[in-house]
């Protein structure tokens, strides 16, 4: 009830609702790892996903683009909206295609394409049929520009991806992510496999993109929550403990299991 | 967005034909399948109408191409198992000493160069290795055992064993090596050697693994065709000795499709009865040894 | 313990070391046994065929003098059966083992399959050709030509080709999947420009196994009815007119440097058996070269493997 109404709160105050889940259950098979999760996403905000290892955070997260249909035995139920248009996500009828076309996603290892720099990027256009090298060649620099990347590799566009060093390869996948102007971004964990000055450009990078996407990011580092998102939930056994926005839930959480997990004493 | 949503079911229908497609690729071995069983059995049955089962099976003779006709299955058989046990005398030793040697005794190095090397044995022609038991092993033998006839089942078993030596040694090897390390520790620290780790731990550890090789041997062996069809004669001879000539099942179908015999009559039928008793024999064996091996690959996940 | 018993124990140790010794020898001498062999194999063979290898041996027809026959439409009738056989095997091959890899669901029909596949791969290569010779020449009527035999071959090759494709799909991480349907690509488009280009190296060395294994293959060639004594070759697939490419050569009568090599082996002259060994020469070389390459893709795979 009070996750709800402050879902409410927070779709009045300002920023429109970007997506919205509703009662949300998944399961892997038989085993449960989702329960009755409700979240709202705010249009052009950071959403941060926290909570301990198992809590759920990445597989809400890979709801979002439908990631989970690529496997068997797989299974959920509840709605996951998706605002202007009002789509349920998650529908059967929903083509889970046309939902990754708008909602794209960075995972927790950078995975670039064993390709070049230049095809990493375009590879996403190149899916949607676009063919023409004029429009390819202005977006792929837009985006590369847009992942602060593109003075670093401007000059080696045809050196394979994995030429890159960790931290570059990781914004190769943010290049590559933003290149088809998706609604949203998912980032799963975009940090673990990286040293600090890398994940310092990933933060900035992310904090810098709120103007013109949504995103939502899965992370183990509270301190990366506080620093780069505007909301925040807190996630355990596959339950929404605490949501709100980000000061409120490190500076006064409700709820004493979210304060012990914040302040370090859990999890 | 009308013009997104075609796209979008263009798309799907695509994805879905081409689905379709690859799944009529995966179909056509199933179609193999049908069609050897098809073939092989409407031939035989075809041939069961003019000659008994009782006769086919208990006959001490098989000349389908003679005057005075016999069909005894058995004849065939004999020379078919007598050859393969020569072959497994050869490759069971030499190809499991190999695993052994191999798996628990040989440096990477060697590992390395061995491997590829002894996959070669398996990789050359079998015609090839046919000429070379008529050629060189049954000279060689000869020269040992004087009276040896020029075609005998003795030089195209031992051939044959060499063949199937990779079968063997490749597939014991992985069965060991997929012992784990764990078992190998306490036995040495119980102050084995590595020789009684190997012998009384790893192999018996991985006992079905290296079974089910050696059944996926004998099943090659079964169906090996040139290596006899050229070293062994093709005399139907029922007798389990290895020092005579005498046609198997397999090297009986070249015989025939060879000569000029007439199409569609019984002593045509009769390669595609000892088709179809090739079959259930490898068959059988295929089957022994994918049973074998489950059970091994469970055994070890344990 | 007194002394009586170090020194037992101490020769006991010496008497294991020395069994391990004589143990590790004779699996050495065993592996050089196969080693042995294989020189020796080739080595008689380069003895009795290398006088008659040449390029006369190469470029003439088979005759009734051994020292006037050639292997032109041998290994000409090799090489079309071949590229009927790859044209075939490889697409179904590859297409199946993506099937099964990346769509099929876990459902009966793809156990049917997987079991069968296992079966099939056991099965002994002349019962393929008895199979051909009752479904293509018999039912079909499609005759015993170049077109017949590569089919044949393909088939006995398909299961060769299913399954080293699918562990080559296999050791695709998924990360590379995710990473290309996170981008919106389709299930097809995953697979085509990411998916199978990563698996391409281990697909073709598949693909290279089989065609040496087929290559070699005499006894399925000999059930279908392969003539031994073709002295034309196929017709060339490329016209002087319109439409400059001609299809007759798969109707074509034909023979295979196997089935050369084995009726030259059958004869009981000895001057045909030195043409049977420098078939044999060049069958083998081909063989191993093909196998060489196979090995030298799989080691070079493995150097260069990104995950």
């Amino acid at each position: 009830m009070v996750v709800e109404r402050r879902q409410r709160d927070a779709a009045s105050a300002s920023p429109r609702l970007k997506a919205a889940v509703r009662d949300l259950s998944f399961y892997y098979d038989r085993q449960r790892a989702l329960s009755d999760v409700a979240l709202p996403i705010r249009e052009h905000r950071v959403t941060a996903l926290i909570g301990p290892s198992g809590c759920g955070k990445t597989t809400l997260l890979r709801c979002f683009n439908r990631m989970h249909d690529l496997y068997p035995g797989n299974r959920c139920t509840g709605e996951l909206r998706l605002y202007p248009d009002d789509i349920d996500l998650l529908s059967r009828d929903v083509d889970p295609i046309a939902v990754r076309m708008r909602i794209a996603m960075v995972f927790q290892k950078p995975n670039p394409f064993p390709r070049s720099v230049y095809e990493n990027v375009a590879y996403g256009l190149r899916v949607r049929g676009m063919r023409s090298r004029v429009v390819l060649d202005e977006r792929v620099e837009q985006a590369l520009r847009s992942a602060a990347l593109w003075d670093e590799v401007k000059d080696r566009l045809d050196a394979p991806g994995a030429s890159l060093s960790g931290g570059q390869q990781q914004r190769l996948c943010i290049a590559r992510a933003l290149a088809t102007d998706p609604e949203m971004v998912l980032f799963d964990e975009p940090t673990a496999a990286l040293d600090p000055v890398a994940t310092s450009n990933i933060e900035q990078l992310i904090s810098e993109l709120r103007s013109t996407v949504t995103i939502v990011i899965v992370t183990h580092n509270m301190q990366q929550a506080a620093r780069v998102s505007d909301d925040t939930a807190y996630m355990y056994l596959g339950r929404v403990v605490e949501f709100g926005t980000t000061d409120e839930i490190f500076i006064r959480p409700r709820m004493k299991q979210t304060e012990d997990y914040i302040t370090g004493r859990f999890g | 967005m009308t013009v997104v949503r075609t796209w979008h079911a263009r798309r799907r229908a695509r994805e879905r034909l081409l689905e379709s497609l690859l799944m009529l690729a995966a179909l056509v071995s199933v179609a193999v399948t049908v069609a050897i069983v098809y073939v092989l059995v409407a031939e035989s049955m075809a041939f069961f109408d003019s000659v008994g089962f009782a006769e086919f099976v208990a006959d001490s003779q098989w000349t389908p191409l003679f005057e005075d006709a016999h069909y005894g299955i058995g004849v065939l058989l004999s020379a078919t198992l007598t050859c393969t046990a020569v072959a497994l005398a050869v490759a069971l030793p030499v190809g499991g000493w190999i695993a052994i040697y191999l798996s628990e005794f040989a440096s990477p190095a060697i590992r390395d160069i061995a491997k590829p090397l002894l996959e070669l044995l398996g990789a050359v022609p079998t015609i090839v290795y046919g000429y070379f038991a008529l050629m060189f092993v049954t000279p060689l033998l000869r020269y040992l055992i004087p009276g040896l006839p020029g075609f005998n089942l003795l030089s195209a078993g031992i051939v044959m064993g060499i063949m199937i030596i990779p079968y063997v040694s490749s597939l014991s090897e992985d069965a060991m090596r997929a012992v784990p390390m764990a078992l190998r520790e306490a036995s040495c620290a119980m102050g084995a050697s590595r020789l009684q780790t190997a012998l009384g731990v790893v192999v018996p550890s991985a006992a079905a693994g290296i079974a089910s090789a050696c059944v996926l041997a004998v099943s090659r062996a079964m169906g090996e065709t040139m290596i006899v069809a050229i070293a062994a004669g093709s005399q139907a001879r029922l007798g389990y000795d290895p020092t005579e000539s005498a046609a198997t099942l397999t090297s009986y179908i070249v015989q025939v499709a060879l000569g000029d015999v007439d199409q569609g009559g019984i002593a045509y039928r009769t390669v595609f009865v000892a088709g179809l008793a090739l079959m259930l024999l490898t068959l059988t064996m295929n089957v022994a040894s994918h049973v074998l091996r489950q059970r091994f690959l469970r055994a070890s996940v344990r | 313990m007194d002394e009586g018993d170090d020194i037992h124990i101490g020769r006991h140790l010496q008497r294991r070391r020395r069994l391990e010794i004589v143990f590790v020898a004779a699996g050495l001498l065993c592996l050089i046994l196969g080693m042995l062999t294989l020189v020796t194999l080739f080595a008689e063979m380069a003895r009795q065929g290398l006088p008659r290898l040449g390029i006369d041996f190469l470029s003439r027809y088979p005759s009734r003098h051994a020292e006037l026959a050639g292997i032109l439409p041998a290994w000409v009738g090799s090489l079309a059966v071949m590229v009927v056989t790859a044209a075939t095997a490889v697409p179904l091959g590859v297409g199946a083992a993506v099937y099964l890899e990346e769509y099929a669901p876990r459902n009966l029909i793809t156990a049917l399959i997987e079991i069968n596949l296992t079966n099939l791969a056991g099965m002994p290569s002349i019962v393929f050709g008895l199979m051909a010779l009752g479904i293509f020449v018999f039912e079909f009527g499609l005759g015993r030509n170049i077109l017949t035999a590569g089919l044949t071959l393909a088939l006995l090759i398909l299961p060769i080709i299913i399954v080293t494709a699918r562990e080559a799909l296999r050791t695709v991480p998924d990360s590379l999947r995710e990473a290309a349907f996170a981008c919106g690509a389709s299930p097809w488009q995953a697979l085509r420009d990411h998916v199978v280009p990563a698996a391409g190296p281990g697909i073709l060395t598949g693909i290279i196994i089989g065609l040496a294994r087929a290559i070699g293959e005499t006894a399925p060639l000999i059930a279908l009815g392969a003539v031994s004594f073709v002295s034309f070759l196929p017709e060339s697939p490329i016209r002087g007119e319109f439409p400059f490419i001609s299809f007759d050569w798969l109707s074509a009568p034909f023979t295979a440097l196997p089935v050369q090599m084995f009726n030259w082996t059958t004869r009981p002259d000895p001057d045909f058996r030195a043409n049977a060994a420098a078939a044999a020469f060049v069958l083998v070389a081909m063989a191993l070269a093909i196998n060489g390459l196979a090995i030298w893709l799989r080691h070079r795979m493995r150097r260069e493997a990104r995950w």
